[in-house]
């Protein structure tokens, strides 16, 4: 109960932060200002709200769970590689794109590549697949909100209940305080979680009697021993891996919040600061993942494990149902909730779930980025703007985020969770394999705007091809794939269990390779924009 | 010459993680409790770091500002 009074408590400061406490001087209200803060954030809050919006609920209880069963591999798969390929590519797209939307005025992605391509529905066919691949984040986010309430609450807050909560909360400051509010509020999370991150760490390593006897106690147990090592994992799969964090620059949201910094000397920091920022997150969730193995004392941790034994002994005879109900009551995405309910005082436990709820609200910033491009994309360019004026676009800005969170929070009611979590995990590859647009716009003259079709119809068949292969053909039980097409004495396409691989590679391996491929093909064959667009965008090359 | 060597060290991080040679290993267990091949990503993502603050100092694309001309908006971000 005190646990969640103290997460109460925070949602209500959280809620201040968004609406008053960094609202402009009264005026007439400019699309610029509400969507992209009139591009003006400093290098603090530009830093930790461009962290924090990427930090998102499937990042942090995400690799808890993970990581609980998977074991140590899950920092290598998805935090260090996150940070040498994520400020790289803030260094190389993100300060390019700063630069075009503070020289053209661009909002969202989608205005450059019309621009850019001179181009108007092909614009539109990728803001729908944008679209698309976000709107599942926004519902993870609020089952999130609602299962942490829950958890915390011991059950005395429903889930029905934290999530409208939840929902309400952000909907409000996204809603109020638009990209000003939203990062300043990403800002006091990202500040929270870090450092109630390392809290959680100490407290509940005291509590587990210290990690040195969990470790060495895990290494002497043949069950759990793999855990600390990598030999469940194949090389191919982790390299793999490596394309996944290309989707984090092509994420709407992520690119939209590169539009508001003040000057360009912003990025600095952001890019030197990120690996060390993924780390000191990533690092004490993982580890903690992995060492609640060790816990004894922990009724559901104990029946997880079961559940993992049960399914690696007898996955193979049961049926597919089976096989998933199983996988399902061995996740672990509540393992960090049940660590510091175990081993944190009430009121540190209240003050850690609100740093794991700061994490699972990262929600905002997508409802807002859907906002800007609905408004932007589709409101804008199909003559809104000019007909009502930008009073009006903005208030329809507003109308579409208490629409999407009320769809959002509707289908959060009625949906099971794990469809969104494989949603995400398409999401995640779909828009790896769209960063080739932002690639060819910003450093190829040849690009073309059928080179853009190309590359985003690819996109949207590849992951709906990916998610029906996927529920069609049932994952197997845990041990080798299973083999579904080969030729030439190669293995070409199998189901693993826990999703697909081509060719050995996870799917994002061939998706951004044929992506990148098809935008070039295609654009080699078809008619390159005028030179005025182009000296526009290579000004240096055309002197 | 900068940029080619920017760019090796760039190659040379991201064939650095794929650490091959502590995969079948937790030993030795550093500081008592960390296997040896969570350390070295953790010490992976601070050479990151680094490789950012050369970047951003030897590679850092100022003329992108310059094409823009003054960068000040009306407003300072807010104290």
């Amino acid at each position: 109960m005190i646990p969640a009074i103290v997460v109460f408590l925070y949602l209500a400061v959280v809620l201040y932060i968004g609406i008053f406490a960094f609202r402009r001087a009264k005026g007439k209200e400019k699309a610029e200002d509400y969507f992209l803060a009139s591009r003006s954030l400093g290098p603090f809050v530009f830093l930790f709200s461009l962290f924090g919006t990427n930090m998102t609920a499937f990042a942090i209880l995400g690799s808890s769970g993970h990581a609980f069963s998977n074991g140590v591999v899950t920092f290598g798969l998805m935090a260090s590689s996150s940070g040498l390929v994520i400020p790289l590519s803030i260094f190389f797209i993100g300060t390019r794109v700063w630069a075009l939307g503070k020289k053209h005025g661009f909002m969202t992605p989608v205005q450059m590549f019309r621009d850019r391509w001179e181009c108007g529905h092909i614009g539109t066919v990728i803001f729908v697949v944008q679209a698309v691949l976000l709107v599942p984040y926004i519902i993870i986010g609020i089952m999130g909100g609602g299962t942490t309430l829950n958890t915390i609450s011991g059950g005395w807050v429903p889930f029905w209940f934290g999530g409208a909560i939840v929902a309400m909360v952000v909907m409000s400051y996204v809603f109020f305080g638009g990209m000003r509010g939203t990062a300043w509020v990403n800002t006091f999370q990202t500040v929270l979680f870090l450092t109630f991150g390392a809290v959680a760490l100490v407290v509940i390593g005291v509590g587990m009697g210290g990690f040195s006897n969990a470790a060495q106690s895990m290494l002497s147990t043949p069950a759990l021993a793999p855990l600390m090592t990598r030999e469940r994992i194949s090389p191919l799969y982790f390299f793999s891996y490596t394309f996944i964090p290309l989707s984090a620059i092509a994420f709407p949201h992520i690119l939209i919040f590169c539009l508001t910094a003040r000057k360009m000397n912003q990025f600095k920091k952001t890019v030197i600061f990120y690996p060390i920022c993924i780390m000191a997150i990533w690092l004490p969730c993982v580890f903690l993942g992995v060492m609640a193995n060790r816990v004894t004392d922990i009724p559901e941790i104990r029946a997880k494990q079961e559940a993992r034994r049960v399914l690696a002994t007898q996955g193979k005879t049961m049926t597919p149902e089976a096989r998933d109900e199983l996988r399902d009551k061995a996740a672990g995405d509540d393992i960090i909730m049940l660590l510091l309910k175990q081993y944190a005082p009430f009121w540190l436990a209240g003050l850690l779930g609100a740093g794991i709820m700061a994490a699972v609200m990262a929600s905002d910033s997508q409802i807002l980025a859907l906002s800007t491009m609905f408004t932007e994309d589709v409101f804008a360019f199909y003559g809104g703007k000019r007909r009502f004026g930008e009073g009006v676009q903005i208030q329809t800005g507003r109308i579409f985020i208490v629409l999407i969170t009320l769809f959002a929070y509707a289908v959060a009611l009625r949906a099971p969770e794990t469809i969104f979590e494989l949603a995400i995990q398409y999401a995640f590859s779909g828009y790896a394999a769209l960063s080739p647009l932002l690639v060819a716009a910003l450093f190829w003259k040849g690009s073309t705007k059928w080179g853009a079709l190309a590359t985003t119809v690819w996109t949207a068949a590849a992951v709906v091809a990916t998610a029906v292969f996927q529920h069609s053909v049932p994952a197997p039980a845990p041990g080798p794939p299973v083999l579904i097409w080969s030729l030439g004495g190669w293995e070409v396409l199998t189901r693993t269990p826990g999703g697909t691989a081509v060719f050995g590679f996870m799917p994002v391996v061939p998706m951004v390779i044929v992506s990148a491929l098809l935008m070039i093909t295609v654009s080699m064959l078809t008619r390159k924009p005028n030179q005025s667009t182009l000296v526009k965008y290579f000004p240096s090359q055309n002197q | 010459m900068k940029r080619i060597l920017l760019v090796i060290a760039v190659i040379t991080l991201y064939v650095l993680h794929q650490d091959f040679w502590n995969w079948r290993t937790a030993y030795p267990l550093v500081f008592g409790f960390v296997p040896i091949g969570l350390f070295y990503q953790g010490c992976f993502s601070v050479a990151a770091a680094l490789l950012m603050w050369l970047l951003v100092t030897f590679a850092w694309p100022g003329h992108l500002e310059r094409e823009i001309g003054p960068t000040e908006t009306e407003e300072e971000a807010p104290k």
